[in-house]
């Protein structure tokens, strides 16, 4: 009964393709679990939408959208029809196709990036050898479409907008490839449904999820902050700040093809959630193991709504970096302590089970911290303020 | 035409137009993109050579292959540096005016 | 030979005339960029997943960026006046057809000869993983050396000049 519950979706597709001939099956599988992905993620999409606004209004002391359904939260339905009937306004100097093809491109890179994540047991839409490098490989396709749409609009705003976004993204991909490769290398492969099974076992009741080892701490740590520079949330997203560069490089967009920017900003946002909850968090994997009798789906849903329930606290708390601090704090401070981390990682790797290992591996990464983040990066004493006045 | 004959031909016309792209355009970027087309063909060519080959279980091909786009990304970019260089110097990229030291 | 092989071959033949015809920079540099991604297609349909997904990683996620970047910072988007074409256009086209000819020739008539394997390679990323750091350690510590040196070389040689060259 508990099994049945866990493999729900699985029996239901089974049950779906067995009404059609042999040869239709396999690709009928495949075409329900693209349709499975394709309805549920954006479906989660609308929903976050909604927590969002509601939640930074929250934080900011207001209420947040209350007027369409109950307590605001039929807003998603009205922003769709919205989207879908506002005038679609193309800039006559514009270049076409490509200001066309951008928003396509961003939204087709970021679905496909849905297609390793393991959403619970055996529920993996392909279950690649190189699952981690197919999701990194679209991840970095996501930012040719940025730089299109800002080029081909013809504005300053988009073309400085895209510029500082896609600097930002390619800064911190460096930072999020190298943290991954420290999960990669404790469970010896790069296949995300092997990485959750390596962290679905408990000693005791508690589970042996990455971020409970100190270099899984630090890993996660580095990860959520360059999986925040890549989304171009806050407190980086300076590359569309609206004080800043009216919209950034979606400026010259309205109507559907904003909206499919507005889509894609935010799959992309839950699709590296999931990567981040695969690799650190446990993936399907319950917290205790006496939880294990709840299906493995919602575990895997419940730590991405955590996630970003994290990053909508984060936007409504943190200021925005400037461009300038934000790719300093990337070189200097987030890479080389990636790297000290990736050497924690093989410290803990080869030093045998034990109390040691913890202590030499949290001992090594605390004091890294405090020397490197507290120590090398204070330069700057403020003097007393001095005043310029116009003459 | 055995699909490695298929391949091969593929690889030997991007080959072509890479060349060409190198020889015909003048600017000093495509010139670039023309080598990057060039060193993308040759890679086309190893590994269905891999795949086709006796022995891919030994992976030489798809090493090659991977060597060779790790080298190819390093050259890019100090290329890419060099024209950048250039043009703070000359103010153009057009190879046809960078003449100084012509006769 | 497959419609799937004729499509994407399609594809990244278009993708690679189009990169060297078009007069707008920036055009050129996003028609390379599907060339690539037809190159990786290919790739993955020679069962060769690792390489198909670095030349993604790579060259679409770094080169062709690498690629749009500099031609912002050479202002290449404007069209130059003299056209884009070189005046001896025609000797580079001749070239580039005789190597294509010789070359093509060479392979129409010896391709039957090579005794052609038909199994799938069963070749995990373990494989590759273990071939790294087994018989190829030697070129994978030349080229972390080499993309040092290339990283820093590419640095210093864009970097401003202190005192500037106006």
């Amino acid at each position: 009964m508990i099994d049945k519950a866990d493999q729900i979706f699985v029996l239901l597709q089974h049950w779906l393709i067995s009404f059609l001939p042999l040869a239709l099956q396999q690709p009928a599988a495949v075409v329900i679990g693209v349709i499975g992905i394709i309805s549920v993620f954006p479906a989660i999409f609308a929903l976050t939408t909604v927590f969002e606004r509601k939640g930074l209004g929250r934080i900011q002391n207001r209420l947040g959208p209350n007027r369409v359904g109950p307590f605001g939260f039929m807003q998603p339905l009205a922003d769709a029809i919205k989207s879908l009937t506002k005038e679609d306004v193309v800039p006559s100097s514009a270049n076409g196709p490509v200001h066309f093809l951008a928003p396509v491109g961003l939204v087709v890179a970021v679905f496909m990036g849905f297609a390793v994540l393991p959403v619970g047991r055996n529920m993996v839409l392909v279950d690649m050898d190189a699952g981690l490098l197919f999701f990194f490989a679209m991840g970095a396709s996501t930012e040719v479409s940025v730089f299109m749409a800002g080029w081909s609009s013809r504005n300053k705003y988009s073309l400085l907008g895209a510029m500082r976004a896609v600097a930002q993204m390619i800064s911190y991909e460096v930072v999020l490839l190298l943290s991954s490769v420290a999960v990669v290398m404790i469970t010896g492969s790069l296949s995300l449904t092997k990485i959750v099974e390596a962290q679905n076992h408990y000693t005791g009741i508690f589970p042996h999820w990455y971020i409970f080892t100190p270099w899984g701490l630090a890993g996660f740590l580095m990860y959520a902050i360059a999986a925040t520079a890549e989304t171009n949330r806050s407190p980086f997203d300076l590359p569309e700040g609206e004080s800043e560069l009216v919209a950034g490089y979606h400026t010259e967009y309205s109507g559907f093809k904003f909206a499919l920017f507005f889509l894609g900003e935010y799959l992309a946002m839950l699709s590296i959630s999931g990567l981040g909850t695969t690799l650190f968090l446990g993936g399907w994997s319950a917290p205790f193991s006496f939880l294990t009798f709840i299906p493995s789906w919602f575990w895997f849903f419940s730590k991405l709504m955590l996630s970003i329930f994290v990053f909508i606290w984060m936007r409504g708390t943190l200021p925005r970096l400037r461009q300038d601090q934000l790719m300093n704090f990337a070189w200097k401070f987030v890479l080389p302590f990636t790297l000290l981390d990736l050497f924690v990682t093989a410290l803990w790797r080869f030093m045998g089970e034990g109390i040691l290992r913890w202590i030499v591996c949290s001992a090594i990464l605390l004091a890294a911290y405090f020397v490197m983040g507290r120590v090398a990066m204070v330069r700057k004493h403020f003097g007393p303020r001095s005043y310029r006045y116009a003459e | 035409m055995t699909p490695l004959g298929g391949y091969l031909l593929i690889a030997v016309l991007m080959f072509a137009i890479g060349l060409a792209g190198a020889l015909v355009r003048r600017n000093a970027i495509l010139v670039l993109i023309g080598i990057e087309l060039m060193l993308n063909s040759a890679n086309l060519n190893f590994i269905a050579f891999w795949r086709y080959g006796p022995h891919p279980e030994a992976l030489t091909g798809m090493m090659f292959a991977i060597f060779s786009i790790a080298v190819a990304a390093a050259e890019a970019a100090v290329g890419l540096g060099l024209v950048i260089a250039i043009y703070r110097h000359t103010h153009t990229t057009e190879i046809d005016k960078i003449n100084r030291m012509k006769g | 030979m497959t419609v799937v092989f004729y499509l994407i071959a399609a594809l990244t033949v278009a993708g690679a005339l189009a990169a060297v015809l078009l007069k707008n920079l920036v055009h050129c540099a996003l028609a390379v960029t599907v060339a690539f991604g037809g190159l990786a297609l290919l790739f993955l349909s020679l069962d060769a997943q690792f390489a198909g997904f670095v030349q993604i990683l790579v060259y679409i996620g770094a080169v062709a960026i690498l690629i749009v970047f500099a031609i912002l910072l050479t202002r290449g988007s404007d069209v130059p006046k003299d056209g884009v074409f070189s005046p001896t256009w025609l000797t580079g086209v001749a070239i580039a057809a005789a190597v294509f000819a010789v070359i093509g020739w060479a392979v129409i008539n010896s391709v039957n000869a090579i005794p052609q394997q038909a199994a799938v390679p069963h070749v995990t990323v373990h494989d590759i993983g273990i071939a790294l750091v087994g018989p190829y350690v030697l070129p994978l510590e030349i080229v972390a050396l080499l993309l040092t040196a290339a990283t820093v070389g590419a640095v210093i040689v864009a970097m401003h000049e202190k005192g500037g060259s106006e």
